[in-house]
């Protein structure tokens, strides 16, 4: 376990800014508890500092986990982020995508999201945004990434996608043994 | 008792808040106040023409159970309704629901004189009055139960006339003044079901006796021979003669005395009933002698008998995340049939059925709930963590325990998930983020290393490995794959373990201090004399109550060993008494952190001899 390096940070911050925008300073300031992202074995994990100095004491290869995983960096450096990290993304998210109740299930297994399923859109999300999806009762179910701004999409043919999948919380069962 | 509850019941009513109180408690009182009135006609008119003394018990008997048909006959309907509001909730609070009422009956000042003794009674008096036939069954079921106790193994055979005939009486129920909610109608409509029973038991005796009696001597059941033992081994007998066996041979046993073969002498009998039971249910001679060494033998038999079944799918709300009750309507809509599990949890729900799987639907997915076994709710229950605690869960995977945990502190302090298993942590680590839960620190440590690698918690969970007789209906291989060895192994190693969990419990934490042992195991050696044993070895823990307020105590003295008095604050949960799986939890207090043992120290045990005897240790 190790704070991240410089490159490493800026390359997480750069990925969750698609998500949550600004509000990223959220997560650093908290009114109630001093946060901090830890590597440990590639995966970058946001935990409390009172957590993380407990931690301390468990050596290397015996921590599994702590707090919430955010994600991991891929052997080319690049950031992955994991649906584990959905519950913060959603709290703080930008842009959002409600879907309706038929397309709950197409997007849990793993697919686009098509026209047909939207439910609700925020205004004015651009174009290769990334987006929370919601289900009707404001439910994270995953995010993803806008294929369309708010404009297009409503010229698109309902079975056009409007949504790309990332991940999704279908993963939990799917990818048990890739994600953790 | 459970097979009772699951043959009475209709469609279970989704939530307990829909079913408490409300405009169909009101039909159903106007319809009762209604019947009533023609019910204590027609019961009064047949207690003229059967002026039941007490002078023969049978007759009295007979007569009653005519007198009930009779007036049950025209009301088949609310029965219907009755049934509906029958919960098949764990048998444990059934029995504790029946006594509950039955003492609220006793406490109306139940006259003195019976229906049976008083058969004028109840014609043209008031409602008070009218109480009487109520009573008077009562009293009689006093009367009878040490009987029916002895014939706990025909307890199916009435049950299909069981809800009907009380219906009835239960009009006159009504009257005494009490609001009738729904609530209260399981309460009296069980203790009705339990009298029932009782008097058909009886009659059922009598009509035995009276056969007995007629026949001259039944055919005396003999053992078979040396010969015919070796011709079975050769040529097995199938399973419908062999439960016979088991049956004639446990009602020999029951009443030793009058039915033995006098030949034969009853080590004869027992040897015969495992060799035959280790057949039928297909356990090894060693497990089956362990079985038969905790429960007396018609217990082992439904003991046997409940690992057949398997138990049902409940699930744990998580707090976190959700309400139960928004829980519960959400999968009522994905036409999930479910029930609270109890009164004892709130957080509990049971599945019935379910056109999804349960472990796939959206909700699960977004970590509204755990799929979690009822008896799994137990130590964490009794471990109690609050919030800005510092806990360990000693043996994690796969985080039910854990994640519970963490929804008690409500995500505040640490909860430290500790298991040797590397593989097992995967869903372990996926459970937590799954429900959202953000104070975990998962490790992987042999549980033995522990107080060096991280201590002083305000509490600990020793959810130890064992055996696992208590989840035989989960995993059948451990009635043929468990032998001396296997508990001679766990046992050594639970011993080491739940010393280390004490030491890591810093007993000076101003909430905690407090270890709670548990393990699926029903076998004494895995549990009150592991316990038994860290009493010894760590005099500055003791056992204080685990707050759950059902359960059997654990033994204080077993095969001629006495354990340590407060053992009887351990609790022990059976799937046949308690429809979950086989369970044990002991809550220990750490009172001191000064007195530990060094190495020099060697603590003379105060009770158990053989099993427990201490060396020096070596480290």
């Amino acid at each position: 376990m190790r704070p991240l390096t410089d490159d490493e940070t800026k390359v997480l911050f750069e990925k969750l800014t698609k998500y949550i925008g600004r509000n990223i300073v959220h997560l650093i300031d908290r009114p109630d508890e001093p946060y901090c992202f830890r590597l440990q074995k590639d995966r970058v994990y946001y935990v409390s500092e009172s957590i993380m100095r407990k931690a301390t004491s468990v050596g290397r290869h015996n921590l599994i986990s702590l707090g919430t995983c955010f994600g991991k960096f891929t052997k080319t450096g690049k950031f992955r982020m994991h649906i584990t990290a959905l519950p913060l993304l959603a709290q703080y998210a930008k842009y959002k995508v409600w879907v309706k109740p038929n397309g709950e299930m197409p997007f849990l297994y793993g697919n686009h999201i098509v026209k047909a399923h939207i439910g609700r859109v925020t205004e004015d999300t651009p174009e290769h945004q990334g987006v929370v999806i919601f289900n009707m009762a404001d439910v994270p179910l995953g995010f993803g990434v806008s294929a369309r701004s708010t404009v297009d999409m409503r010229k698109v043919d309902p079975t056009g996608i409007v949504v790309f999948h990332q991940s999704d919380n279908g993963e939990y069962l799917r990818e048990e043994d890739a994600l953790f | 008792m459970g097979r009772r509850a699951k043959n009475k019941q209709d469609v279970p009513l989704p939530l307990e808040q829909e079913r408490a109180t409300g405009k169909v408690t009101k039909v159903l009182h106007d319809r009762l106040r209604h019947e009533k009135i023609q019910t204590r006609k027609r019961t009064a008119n047949v207690g003229k023409t059967a002026p039941g003394k007490r002078a023969a018990e049978t007759k009295a008997a007979t007569s009653k159970r005519k007198r009930d048909e009779e007036a049950a006959k025209p009301k088949p309907k609310p029965k219907a309704k009755k049934t509906k509001v029958v919960e098949p909730e764990s048998e444990e609070e059934e029995e504790e629901e029946e006594e509950e009422a039955e003492s609220v009956v006793l406490l109306e000042g139940a006259p003195d004189d019976g229906w049976d003794n008083a058969p004028m009674a109840s014609d043209s008096e008031d409602d008070g009055a009218s109480m009487s036939e109520f009573d008077s069954d009562d009293d009689d079921d006093e009367r009878q139960e040490p009987i029916a106790l002895l014939q706990s193994d025909d307890e199916d055979s009435d049950s299909e006339t069981g809800g009907m005939e009380s219906y009835d009486e239960f009009d006159t129920a009504d009257e005494d003044g009490e609001p009738v909610t729904f609530r209260d109608m399981e309460k009296r409509s069980r203790l009705l079901e339990a009298q029932q029973k009782a008097e058909e038991e009886l009659a059922e005796l009598e009509q035995l006796a009276a056969e007995e009696a007629a026949e001259g001597e039944r055919a005396l059941f003999t053992l078979p021979s040396a010969e015919q033992i070796e011709a079975e081994k050769e040529a097995p007998l199938d399973l419908q003669q062999v439960q016979l066996r088991i049956q004639e041979v446990i009602r020999v046993l029951n009443n030793f005395a009058d039915l033995r073969d006098p030949e034969r002498s009853r080590e004869d009998y027992m040897t015969q009933l495992k060799r035959d039971m280790c057949f039928y249910y297909g356990y090894n001679e060693y497990l089956m002698d362990k079985m038969l060494q905790i429960f007396p033998v018609s217990e082992a038999v439904e003991f046997f008998e409940a690992n057949e079944t398997a138990r049902p799918v409940t699930i744990r709300t998580n707090t976190l995340k959700t309400r139960r009750r928004d829980l519960a309507q959400a999968l009522i809509n994905r036409g999930v049939n479910l029930d609270p599990i109890g009164k004892w949890t709130k957080v509990g729900l049971t599945i019935f059925d379910s056109p999804v799987p349960v472990g796939a639907t959206p909700e699960y997915m977004a970590g509204h709930y755990m799929i979690q076994a009822a008896s799994s709710f137990l130590p964490v229950m009794a471990l109690g963590p609050q919030e800005n605690e510092k806990v360990l869960d000693m043996s994690a995977a796969p985080g039910g325990k854990t994640t519970y945990c963490s929804a008690m502190m409500k995500n505040t302090g640490l909860v430290v998930a500790n298991d040797a298993n590397k593989e097992r942590e995967k869903a372990l680590v996926a459970n937590i983020h799954r429900l959202g839960i953000s104070n975990t620190l998962v490790c992987n440590y042999d549980g033995r290393e522990f107080p060096r690698v991280m201590g002083g918690f305000d509490r600990v969970l020793l959810d130890s490995p064992c055996s696992g007789t208590g989840v035989i209906s989960k995993d059948a291989s451990v009635k043929i794959n468990k032998s001396q060895d296997d508990f001679t192994m766990l046992t050594h190693l639970q011993k080491e373990l739940i010393l280390s969990a004490i030491d890591s419990v810093n007993a000076d934490s101003p909430t905690g201090g407090f270890l709670v042992y548990s393990t699926c195991s029903v076998t004494v050696d895995e549990n009150e004399a592991i316990v038994n044993y860290a009493l010894g070895k760590r005099p500055n823990v003791k056992l204080v109550d685990t707050g759950l307020d059902f359960g059997r105590p654990g033994f204080t003295s077993f095969r001629g060993h006495t354990f340590n008095s407060s053992l009887s604050l351990t609790r022990r949960f059976y799937p046949h008494a308690h429809n979950m799986d086989g369970f044990f939890v002991a809550k220990l207090q750490k009172t001191s952190n000064k007195i530990t043992t060094t190495d020099d120290q060697v603590i003379v045990p105060t009770g158990s001899g053989a099993r427990i005897k201490h060396k020096k240790r070596r480290n």
